[in-house]
């Protein structure tokens, strides 16, 4: 009897997973779009290409609309997880594993087979599925698709539509309607049109801007210093100028502003496109991340090990960017080492100085990344040449990055591996904006989770649904407040905590880290005699 | 080294061991015959709704206990000998204490129905008892109808938990209202609303007669008191309240009423044998509160408290301001201080109620001084924290009133209703 428990392996089949006659249908659309395309890709030529992909998208975002609005409409507003753990999708069951296998096999193909996909190379016209793609393109930019064109369309269609059915799923719940909307308007207008309408303007000689998503900010967009990105901007005249002034302000000045008023979820849950796809078509997912103490300590190496090895190789990039003879040019090589040398270190010093306390066990490994750091800009400057530093190619550097982080990490894991390990894995292990901007959220922001009182009965609801892993359980029950830099600031914590105990605020950074062990609702004399140890 | 043992691995056993791993380094053990590890009672619901897995209501990961030296042993304890200090096992099997912390909660009540044993008949508070759900109740073609007998708390649980595998639910609930003993009339009227919404056969001033075996000594159908109606079904859960767990204490000499008696200290009438958490009946009632206080607040705070006197430094069980908090299907529900189904002897009720029928508030005060004594929210999150300091600050309804917002703990951008309800306070008793 006892052995029952495990669910997903019993075999009287809850009744709830059944999908209703609408569902079904809904689900029969979406799939007639999805075969639009596989035939596509099958290099099936449509006569007029423009209707069948517009029947094809036009498909799959009424087929996600039509199943969200039976699946959530006909049902009282509230939290909608019956059932999660029993859904092959949901559970990492049959449907889980093959739907992985088949995204990370897109993402292969993407990034490495593109030509399976019909890009036509050498100026040939495409074939293929990005063929299908072409008219809309055309429509843009005026360019034929290309891989990323099309990656880029099925990508917005997939938060634009799963963004909705997330809105019907937490109608009740304004946060997540708001912030979803703003993932979704962000990822269409910045990520999606502006760069289209941004290759219109390259077509006069006097514009090459490089492809610009505005909203992506270094060290997530790793390109942005690449020498074709700023040779691109240099020669756009103004507003190339523009654009790359405003991707270092908002590295150094807007962003360290809001996060410093709302956390990192500006970012994560509100801006970025990863998290857009995570949170919409992701959402499914999010129970998936583990939670183990050991998954924290993995994270914590990794991430930032990415970040160490992105700021090298950023650095290595713009180094060989830059000539040596100061005259040409103020900023030269031993100009940008050094100040990016005093630059680490003032923002190293300080932190020691002032946030010594806070970080605790962490400033350890802060000290490791920032040495790691200045002994590759000495290394740098010892072996540096035109084109090598430590003695190899900065551009197989920059490459070695591009494919492993960029690529297969955030790409081929990061997404292609959602009903697997859950739909954060690139932003909770590998992204180094996350990591900045944890650092950040950690040490200087007013932003927390605020647990209330003592009112909180370790059900777990929170930690199983936080996707970032955060087992949020853990300080809720001893009445502390979360800060923790991984937190996305998602709200979901918040939103499926049975006796609202979570609540996401912006406040004072006084008091904001409160390691209390006696919750509310004792003896007063007792809390204050087990708080002073 | 002292040995302390705790008997029941739920909420007050582990919090005293906790605590008292924190304290000292004393030896430990916990002894349960439900589970291994230690679960969260309350998320019992979330796994059988397919929200949770069984894995994620363990608070702690498995290392733990090892890590902090805590040991735990599975099996049943039958018989304690508190001369000799040594608790006996179902399998014979023996261990010694020092100290002995009795914690071994709740059990649910048996009112003696005819037929309370048949197969698919149950309770729901053991993890055994979700074991079975899955058994008796696995979906609506193994289940066509479920009866639940007793309106309280785990009994709306159980309803929505059964709603949600699409069984059909006939809820019999003694009360004329919702859970009316507790609360006021309009709030449990909007419940009652709230759960026939989710299509539950809600039979109001009903009372179970006798449950009807078929050849199989499983339930085929239970008989209606009042009507004599007989209702076909497969499942029924019983879920009239929770009593004492301590049948195991019947032959020594601990003494116990429903529950196992103790002073403010926790202590039973037997040295160095302490009872705490759902199993404890006061001998004298703290304040408002009833003697046994079946909730998990109290078995945590009750665990707080004597980790510190067996450490060394004796303490009274003194709770602060009550609070308690559920969730009615899709209605969130907290509460802060003392607010009673009908005001209290020169006290008085304020009522405000949203038109969408699923958030009201109401608040009890005293008529003369106008002092504040307690708020149930519903749909509407409120601060923990504020409402025990204006509780301590003793502050008039008025102030509450006008402050309300501080004590808002909804989420951001959510509606805010204090306008609405302080203008539906002005208009109602003109006090301000
Ligand atoms: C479905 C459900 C929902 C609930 N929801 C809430 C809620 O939302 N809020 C709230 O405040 N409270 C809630 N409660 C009540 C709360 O769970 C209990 O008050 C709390 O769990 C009691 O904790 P405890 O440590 O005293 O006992 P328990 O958690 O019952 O632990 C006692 C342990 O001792 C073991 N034991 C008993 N006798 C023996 C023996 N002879 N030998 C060995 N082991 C033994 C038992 O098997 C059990 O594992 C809920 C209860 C249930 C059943
Ligand atoms: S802690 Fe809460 S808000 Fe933060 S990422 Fe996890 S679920 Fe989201
Ligand atoms: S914070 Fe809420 S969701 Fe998390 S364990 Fe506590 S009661 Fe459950």
């Amino acid at each position: 009897m006892s052995n029952k428990l495990n669910y997903s392996m019993s075999l009287a089949k809850p009744d709830a997973q059944n999908l209703s006659m609408i569902q079904k249908i809904a689900v029969f659309l979406g799939i007639a779009g999805l075969f639009i395309m596989i035939l596509a890709l099958l290099n099936v030529d449509f006569p007029n290409k423009a209707i069948f992909l517009t029947l094809s998208l036009g498909l799959i975002i009424i087929g996600t609309v039509i199943f969200s609005r039976d699946a959530y409409l006909k049902k009282t507003e509230g939290i909608k997880n019956d059932g999660v753990w029993f859904k092959s999708i949901s559970s990492k069951g049959i449907l889980a594993w093959a739907t992985g296998i088949i995204l990370t096999g897109f993402y292969i193909v993407l990034y490495f087979y593109a030509e399976l996909l019909g890009q036509g190379s050498n100026g040939e016209a495409n074939t293929g599925v990005i063929s299908l793609f072409d008219p809309l393109s055309q429509l843009l930019s005026g360019r034929p698709a290309s891989q990323w064109f099309v990656y880029g369309t099925l990508y917005t269609v997939a938060i634009l539509a799963f963004g909705y059915k997330f809105m019907l799923k937490y109608r009740h719940n304004r946060y997540e309607q708001l912030r979803t909307a703003s993932v979704m308007f962000f990822q269409l207008g910045f990520a999606f049109l502006i760069p289209e309408f941004m290759a219109r303007l390259n077509e006069s000689p006097q514009y090459n801007l490089p492809y610009y998503d505005l909203k992506s900010m270094w060290p997530l967009n790793y390109y942005l210093f690449d020498s074709w990105s700023i040779n691109g901007f240099l020669s756009s005249g103004n507003l190339g100028l523009l654009m790359l002034l405003f991707g270092v302000i908002s590295i150094f000045v807007i962003s360290p502003i809001l996060t410093y008023k709302y956390g990192k979820r500006w970012y994560c849950s509100w801006v970025c496109g990863c998290g857009a796809l995570a949170e919409t078509a992701g959402d499914s997912f999010r129970q998936l991340s583990s939670k183990k103490l050991s998954a924290w300590k993995l994270e914590r190496w990794l991430i930032h090990t990415v970040l160490v090895f992105s700021v090298i190789m950023t650095i290595a990039i713009i180094y060989s960017y830059l000539g040596s003879d100061p005259n040409k040019y103020w900023l030269t090589r031993p100009v940008f080492l050094i100040s990016i040398g005093v630059f680490l270190t003032l923002v190293f010093a300080l932190i020691m100085i002032f946030k010594r306390n806070e970080l605790g066990k962490d400033a350890r490994y802060g000290a490791i990344g920032f040495f790691v750091v200045i002994t590759a800009l000495f290394a740098m400057h010892f072996t540096g040449t035109t084109d090598e530093i430590f003695l190899i190619k900065s551009s197989n550097l920059r490459s070695a990055y591009g494919l492993y982080i960029g690529s297969i990490f955030s790409g081929v894991i990061g997404t292609g591996f959602y009903p697997i390990f859950g739909n954060r894995v690139w932003c909770r292990f590998g992204c180094p904006m996350a990591a900045v901007l944890g650092m950040q959220q950690r040490l200087f922001s007013k932003f927390r989770i605020t647990t209330n009182g003592g009112q909180c009965i370790s059900c777990g609801n929170c930690s199983t649904y936080c996707e970032m892993g955060i087992d949020v359980r853990a300080y809720a029950q001893k009445g502390e407040n979360i800060v923790r830099s991984s937190c996305v600031g998602c709200g979901i914590c918040s939103a499926v905590c049975p006796r609202g105990v979570l609540k996401l605020e912006n406040d004072s950074m006084k008091g904001r880290i409160n390691p209390n062990e006696i919750l509310l609702g004792n003896d007063v004399d007792l809390m204050d005699l087990v708080n002073q140890k | 080294m002292e040995h302390i043992v705790i008997i029941g691995n739920g909420i007050s056993g582990v919090t005293t061991a906790r605590h008292i791993r924190k304290l000292s380094d004393k030896k430990i053990t916990i002894i349960s015959a439900e589970t291994e590890h230690f679960f969260s009672r309350t998320a019992l619901m979330y796994v059988y709704m397919g929200h949770m897995k069984f894995e994620h209501t363990k608070p702690y990961e498995d290392w733990f206990w090892k890590k902090n030296r805590i040991d735990l042993k599975f099996g049943f304890v039958s018989s304690i000998e508190t001369k000799s200090k040594t608790i006996y096992f179902e399998n014979n099997d023996s261990i010694q204490y020092d100290k002995l912390v009795i914690a071994t909660g709740s059990k649910s009540n048996k009112f003696g129905w005819p037929g309370q044993d048949l197969k698919g008949v149950q309770g729901l508070y053991h993890k055994q008892d979700l074991d079975n759900l899955e058994v008796y109740a696995p979906n609506n073609k193994v289940c066509k109808r479920a009866v639940i007998a007793g309106g309280g708390l785990i009994g709306i649980e159980l309803a929505e938990m059964l709603n949600t595998r699409n069984i059909p639910v006939t809820f019999l609930v003694r009360e004329s209202s919702f859970w009316n003993g507790v609360l006021p009339k309009g709030e449990s009227e909007m419940i009652n609303r709230h759960i026939k919404n989710h299509h539950i056969d809600l039979r109001l001033s009903t009372n179970l007669k006798e449950i009807i075996s078929d050849e199989n000594g499983k339930v085929k159908s239970v008989i209606i008191e009042e009507t004599g109606e007989e209702i076909p079904c497969d499942f029924v859960g019983l879920t009239a309240g929770v009593s004492p767990n301590i049948d195991f204490l019947k032959n020594s000499d601990i003494e116990t009423n429903r529950g196992v008696l103790v002073n403010r200290y926790l202590e039973t009438n037997i040295k160095d044998v302490f009872a705490i958490g759902d199993c404890a009946e006061q001998r004298e009632a703290i304040g408002n509160r009833r003697l046994i206080e079946a909730v998990w607040y109290t078995g945590r705070m009750m665990g707080e408290t004597l980790a510190q006197t067996i450490c060394g430094n004796k303490l009274e069980y003194k709770p602060g301001h009550w609070f308690n908090s559920a969730k009615f299907f899709d209605i969130e529900y907290q509460t802060y201080g003392w607010v009673f189904s009908k005001p209290k002897e020169g006290h008085q009720h304020f009522h405000w109620k949203h038109n969408d029928d699923t958030k009201c508030i109401t608040i009890e005060f005293d008529s003369e001084t106008n002092v504040f004594l307690g708020i149930n929210t519903f749909g509407i999150r409120m601060r923990h924290e504020v409402f025990d300091k204006w509780l301590t600050e003793k502050r008039t309804v008025d102030y509450v009133m006008q402050h309300l917002v501080e004590a808002n703990f909804d989420p951001e951008f959510y509606k805010h209703f204090e306008k609405e309800i302080l203008s539906t306070y002005k208009s109602q008793l003109q006090t301000v």
